[in-house]
């Protein structure tokens, strides 16, 4: 058995929440230089060079990318030959609160009726057992603006890719200007209403620029980015090419009843740390 | 090229502005966003008066992060517009000039710019960072209690913004139509 100290997790997580709001995650900026060259609306362009002129200000500076930090999503997986030494969860908890305090970050989460602030960015966690002796932690700085234009529901059979494409289209026209574009889909299909929710977050963590090795789903994401980017929404939806910067697809097998699609939108300011303990 | 307009906001400099024109705003505005919006109600609906004079003023859809020391402010890009929709007729009506987001209004809000002769203005979301250099001051002016979401006066330097809808009713996210692929050979801005 490996040991890891709780309070070793709790210095990790406070790192990689602050860390995650200073620097794009891999692959952004790269994706963000190509939309410049390629974009042709002068907005969208102007839109464009703000972004990657915000992403130098924000490293350089050390201030936040955005003022939304984020709710995070620590997604960890933890080895069975790994045994920690005190409370993980609240380890996690800690890590957070004290990134967003020395990482002079935004606390953004409240009571969901009160809405009264928590004062404590209350984490979503995901715990996983994998086989191994070591601790992997990836956390997510997600937005709420591109998350509330988000959707989860359960199609009959029969609705199929085409079903499922359509559903995206509508869903991302709908959202137009809302969610920051360009943005990062996330797609989970199949499993069942949370099973799909947590693969379409899982496939906003894969790094820009690379598909799915199923050549069905990757088929998929390409078709998807090309006619995402076929709306004309641009930019901060100020009309352009660049609606899109890349489209993720997971899937899971379902219930013969149904099929489960979840869609998860991320806005360009893509914020996600990973390490390994 | 950007026009350079200053705070508050008269009705002869509303009119000259059009539908996709990018504007470079300095003076003074004030953050308000959905907790701060709901107490501005309540103190209207009450007959009290507002921390600031909503007359000529301009409403920033924002909550910054922490300052870190010797910064004014922290990072401060503008939040979705469209959940300030309900309140923000009522506040034209008292004389609110400008509003500053990012997202589409509701056609109720659309309809009132035209009439109160009023202007939304798109700032990049997600670029707060570059967007809190150019606010020189900031000072909390009413609800201290709900941190981000409190109520400031920011006085602000060439900020730039985008004229999404204008007091004639134009509206720069229907334009987006003639971006449609194979119908964008005559860029509309």
């Amino acid at each position: 058995m490996r040991r890891i100290k709780a309070p070793e997790i709790e210095e990790k997580v406070k790192e990689l929440f602050i860390e995650s709001n200073l620097s794009l995650a891999p692959g952004v900026l790269e994706a963000l230089e190509r939309a410049y060259e390629e974009e042709i609306s002068p907005l969208g362009k102007e839109v464009l060079k703000e972004l990657l002129e915000n992403a130098r200000v924000a490293r350089e500076e050390r201030i936040p990318l955005c003022q939304d930090t984020g709710l995070p999503v620590v997604f960890l997986e933890v080895g069975n030959e790994v045994l920690i030494e005190g409370d993980l969860k609240e380890a996690i908890k800690r890590g957070i609160k004290r990134g967003t305090e020395e990482g002079f970050l935004r606390f953004s989460v409240c009571h969901p009726l009160s809405r009264k602030n928590t004062w404590a960015n209350d984490p979503i966690v995901h715990y996983e057992l994998v086989k191994g002796d070591k601790l992997r932690i990836m956390l997510l700085s997600k937005g709420g603006g591109s998350e509330n234009a988000s959707k989860a529901l359960v199609l009959p059979p029969w609705a199929g890719k085409e079903g499922i494409k359509k559903l995206v289209i509508q869903l991302i026209e709908e959202a137009g200007p809302n969610p920051c574009p360009p943005i990062i889909v996330g797609l989970g299909i199949g499993g069942n209403l949370e099973g799909a929710s947590l693969l379409a977050k899982k496939a906003l963590l894969r790094p820009l620029g690379t598909y799915n090795p199923d050549p069905e789903l990757s088929e998929l994401e390409r078709e998807l980015l090309s006619e995402i980017n076929d709306l004309g929404i641009g930019p901060q939806g100020y009309g352009g090419r660049i609606t899109a910067l890349a489209v993720h697809v997971e899937m899971a097998p379902c219930h013969i009843a149904s099929l489960p699609l979840a869609i998860n939108l991320q806005c360009h300011c893509h914020r996600v740390r990973e390490a390994i303990l | 090229m950007s026009l350079k307009i200053r705070t508050p906001l008269t009705d002869q400099t509303v009119l000259e502005l059009r539908v996709g024109q990018r504007i470079l705003l300095s003076g003074t505005i004030y953050t308000a966003r959905d907790e701060a919006h709901r107490r501005l109600f309540e103190l209207i609906q009450k007959g009290e008066p507002l921390p600031f004079d909503p007359r000529g003023s301009v409403i920033y859809y924002a909550g910054p992060s922490s300052t870190p020391p010797g910064r004014v402010i922290g990072s401060i890009g503008p939040t979705t517009s469209s959940r300030m929709d309900p309140f923000t007729v009522r506040l034209l009506q008292l004389g609110l000039k400008g509003t500053i987001g990012k997202g589409k209004r509701s056609e109720e809000v659309k309809r009132a710019l035209v009439e109160f002769r009023a202007v939304y203005f798109g700032a990049t979301g997600g670029a707060g960072a570059l967007l809190s250099k150019c606010v020189k001051r900031a000072q909390v002016l009413a609800f201290p209690e709900l941190g981000p979401e409190a109520i400031m006066a920011l006085e602000v330097e060439d900020f730039p913004l985008v004229v999404i809808n204008d007091a004639y009713g134009g509206d720069l996210f229907l334009e987006r139509e003639k971006w449609r692929r194979g119908n964008c050979q005559n860029p509309p801005f």
